[in-house]
């Protein structure tokens, strides 16, 4: 399956595609009510999501806070900046480890693709220092195994 | 600090990043690693320390010279945290597909059950 791609781009950003078998409507949806979200953004097996913050309005707030049974657990914030339903969600995001991470700014498009979406998620770091850490790319020119993990489809 | 935060903050200097990426290519010395950058030998010295106290390089004694080359234990972690990454995000948009075909039956316009199934 080639449905995920991630690459980097530029210096700053990080740029996701994926195609879901399902109308935007429903994949925006998906990525903005807190009922929905807590059923799939859980990132590894074992991780659940008990805190859904997501208030999908310019300046409305997003917190998400993940667990797992070993106790361990972070949270992120942000706002969002423009919604477009079911086209465009742009928001900015941090990270809680617990020290904040700098602000990834993110922009959400979902097009319509056949009888589904092709989703592409852009986020935008302010840095490269800040993408590197993110993606622990580091190694762009030889590092043979990241360098195919990153840039490379997935 | 774990290994994992030492390697990241090691990655976070562009000069300690540029100073693996040249490492990537073999096995390099002080002096060769110096002199890309417009900077003194005992800076880039202290920058391979960094490098090697988060396990990413290592260096051995030859005469006078230290060869410095990448360090397998040190990068695999990198590599696999990424792979993790990678993993975590293709198995969130799994559950998506699940969770959207679920979603599927509500999103379509409800039947109207007075005109009966068509």
């Amino acid at each position: 399956m080639t449905k995920m791609t991630l690459k980097t781009e530029g210096d700053t950003h990080i740029v996701v595609t994926r195609r879901f078998a399902a109308p935007p409507e429903a994949v925006y949806r998906a990525h903005t009510e807190p009922e929905l979200i807590q059923k799939w953004l859980l990132g590894p097996d074992g991780w659940t999501m008990p805190v859904c913050i997501c208030e999908a309005r310019p300046h409305g707030k997003i917190r998400y806070e993940w667990t797992n049974a070993n106790g361990g657990g972070f949270h992120v914030t942000g706002e969002y900046l423009e919604l477009e339903p079911y086209s465009r969600i742009v928001h900015v995001e941090r990270m809680h480890l617990p020290d904040p991470t700098p602000d990834n700014h993110v922009e959400t498009r979902f097009e319509p693709d056949g009888g589904g979406t092709l989703m592409t998620m852009r986020m935008t770091l302010p840095d490269p220092e800040t993408r590197a850490q993110m993606l622990a790319t580091g190694m762009e020119r030889g590092m043979e195994a990241s360098y195919v993990r990153l840039e490379g489809i997935i | 600090m774990s290994t994992l935060d030492a390697a990241f903050s090691a990655l976070s200097d562009p000069t300690r990043r540029a100073i693996l990426a040249r490492l990537a290519q073999g096995e390099t010395t002080v002096m060769e690693l110096a002199a890309p950058f417009e900077m003194t030998q005992p800076a880039i010295s202290r920058h391979l320390k960094v490098l090697e106290r988060a396990g990413l390089i290592v260096r051995r004694v030859e005469g006078t010279k230290h060869p410095c080359r990448l360090a397998k234990a040190g990068i695999d972690p990198i590599d696999q945290w990424l792979a993790m990454l990678r993993d975590a995000l293709a198995r969130n948009y799994d559950r998506l597909d699940d969770l959207l075909a679920e979603m599927q039956p509500a999103t379509r316009k409800p039947v109207n059950r007075k005109d009966g199934p068509k």
